[in-house]
Formats: structure tokens, C-alpha cells, sequence
């Protein structure tokens, strides 16, 4: 009997905010809010050991020549130029439609054609690929906005669709070579 | 002036407390579910680039890194200031690449392995030739769906 007086005590649940606040801050100091980020890209595949490579079904005028050297340096088509201009001069190119001699036929034959040293930083190589996906990304919205009124990202998936085969992004990745790191 | 006084003969009641617990566990709760435990130490120093034109990245679960960086200060001593790959929780050459795309795949479903993304954490000094003979790596294994792991803002 005297058993069964004791289970009906209740337990002290006064340091329940304590014990609450303790876990609060060990949670609080281990969470890491940060989302990832990044840009996508997709690889080719591996070229077969017979298969050769065939340029020659693509015209000049439709391969934009991004080279990269060891210093950090760009040139484009042929000359120089400073990264802040890469994302005008490929949209120009990408745009072109058979306006200027020299740049693309259409945006779905242009092709960008990239091309870096081993000595080139990370950085800057990212900031090539960011500027070329800026173009694509500003040439996309801007399609999108005349078409279906919203913006590349915030319009449906077969829309996205329409807009990606009009402005295919094609950035191609020559295989690497050494000039001297 | 003397209804000024009354009241403070009266004493401020205390405010109760008994929610508090209810508050704090509410707290808890939420950062529990949004807490994300850090799978890996780092031992190489990683500061990724910034960039404008970044997505965020789906499906976490079938994402794995690669962290390309030279090592950490206390590390320095031993393993020098050459960047150096890491994959999981140590230090990897070129050539163990193949074998950690292999294993990441075994531990995944078998319909999920053409959605797994590669996503290549390296610091903003690497050189570029790491990064090619990475990448070279991904592409001999057929790992081709890649993200190059940025940060927002303008450089």
C-alpha cells in the first residue's frame, strides 16, 4: 500500500526548461544554415579510342574561342579582352542571327568553345563560366519574357523547354594542354 | 498622485513562467529539424568562389563532394602547401577518384545513380590543372552530371 502512495507523486518538472535550454544551445552551435550552392555543368563523355574528332562540319564563324592563359588572361576571338566585357561579346555573338559576317549563324549553331592553361586559377575560370552563363541566362530570360511574360526559372517546365532548344547552352571544353604553369 | 502610490504598494505581479518551457522546447524543435551535422572534417582549406549565376542545389542526398585546397595550417607541416584532394574524411591522390565515384554509387539505389551530382568544392587559388585532371577522372568514370560549388556575390 505504502508503494502505491509514492507512484502517485508527481515528478518536479521545474528544470524541464533547463535541461530544454541546454539542448537549445548545443543545437543551436552545430546547425550550419548555409544552402548549397554552385553552378551545374554537365561533362561529355569520354571520346571512344577510334573516334576521331570532326570539326569540319562546323563553320568558323559559329565557334566563339575563349582562351584562357596562365596569367589569368583572356582572349577572345582572336584578341584581347578584359572579363567584364566576356558576357556583352557572347551575347553579341550568340545573337547574332547572321547579322555580322564574323559571329554566329543562329543561336542554335553558336557554340563557345573554351579553352584554359593548367596554370590558370580557379577563380578566373569560374568567372568565365559565370559570365558565359550570364549570357545564356539574360538572352534566356529575355525570350522568355517576350513569349510567356515570366521570367526563364519562374516559367513551367515545357516552357523551359521551348526557350532551352531556341538558346541551347553549348560550352565546349577543348582537352587540356600545358604551356608552362 | 495617490493612486500613483497605491499601485506600487501593490507590487508588479510576476510574470509566469510556466510557458517558458513550452517556448524553449518550440525553439528546440525547430533548430533540430533544420540542423545539418557536418558529415566531414575539412583538412584542407576550402574558400569557394563567389559567383552571380549560381541555383541551388537539389537533393542533397545525392550529392558528393570533392574538396580541392592546399591543407589546413596545423597540417602544414606534414603534408606542405601543395593543394591536395580530399574525398570523405583523408587526403586523396588523383588516382583514388575512380574508387570513391565507385563507392558513393554502391551506397545509393541503383535507379538514383543518374541523378548523382559530383559537386567540386575547391578553393579560389587552385590552379587549374587539379581541377582538369579531376574532372578528367569523373568523366573516365562516367560521373558527368558535376557542380562547381559557388557562392553569391560579385567578384
Amino acid at each position: 500500500m505504502a508503494r502505491s502512495n509514492r507512484e502517485l507523486q508527481e515528478i518536479n518538472a521545474g528544470s524541464m526548461a533547463d535541461i530544454a535550454f541546454l539542448l537549445l544551445i548545443f543545437f543551436l552551435v552545430t546547425t550550419t544554415m548555409d544552402v548549397d550552392t554552385g553552378i551545374a555543368r554537365k561533362l561529355p563523355p569520354m571520346p571512344e579510342e577510334e573516334q576521331q574528332e570532326d570539326d569540319s562540319q562546323i563553320h568558323a564563324r559559329n565557334i566563339y574561342v575563349v582562351l584562357v592563359n596562365s596569367n589569368n588572361q583572356l582572349l577572345v576571338e582572336g584578341t584581347y579582352m578584359d572579363i567584364s566585357q566576356l558576357k556583352e561579346g557572347a551575347k553579341a555573338f550568340i545573337d547574332n542571327n547572321g547579322v555580322l559576317p564574323d559571329l554566329s549563324d543562329n543561336p542554335e549553331k553558336a557554340i563557345i568553345s573554351l579553352q584554359n592553361d593548367r596554370g590558370t586559377s580557379y577563380k578566373t575560370y569560374i568567372q568565365v563560366q559565370n559570365e558565359l552563363t550570364a549570357a545564356y541566362n539574360e538572352l534566356r530570360n529575355k525570350a522568355a519574357l517576350s513569349e510567356f511574360g515570366t521570367k526563364f526559372y519562374d516559367s513551367s517546365k515545357s516552357q523551359q523547354k521551348i526557350i532551352r532548344k531556341k538558346y541551347p547552352q553549348k560550352i565546349s571544353e577543348a582537352e587540356p594542354k600545358n604551356v608552362g604553369e | 498622485m495617490s493612486k500613483f502610490n497605491r499601485k506600487l504598494k501593490e507590487g508588479t505581479p510576476g510574470i509566469s513562467t510556466a510557458s517558458l518551457p513550452d517556448i524553449v522546447f518550440m525553439l528546440l524543435f525547430f533548430f533540430m529539424v533544420t540542423t545539418v551535422m557536418r558529415e566531414t572534417t575539412l583538412f584542407v582549406d576550402v574558400t569557394i568562389p563567389k559567383a552571380t549565376e549560381i541555383r541551388k542545389m537539389e537533393k542533397k542526398s545525392l550529392v558528393s563532394y570533392i574538396y580541392v585546397g592546399a591543407p589546413v595550417k596545423r597540417l602544414q607541416t606534414s603534408y606542405g602547401t601543395k593543394p591536395r584532394i580530399q574525398l570523405n574524411d583523408a587526403f586523396a591522390e588523383v588516382g583514388d577518384i575512380q574508387e570513391f565515384i565507385a563507392s558513393e554509387r554502391e551506397s545509393h539505389d541503383e535507379k538514383e545513380i543518374p541523378y548523382m551530382t559530383f559537386s567540386i568544392k575547391a578553393d579560389e587559388e587552385v590552379k587549374m590543372g587539379t581541377v582538369i585532371d579531376v574532372k578528367q577522372e569523373l568523366r573516365k568514370a562516367n560521373a558527368l552530371k558535376i557542380n562547381y560549388s559557388t557562392r553569391k556575390g560579385t567578384y
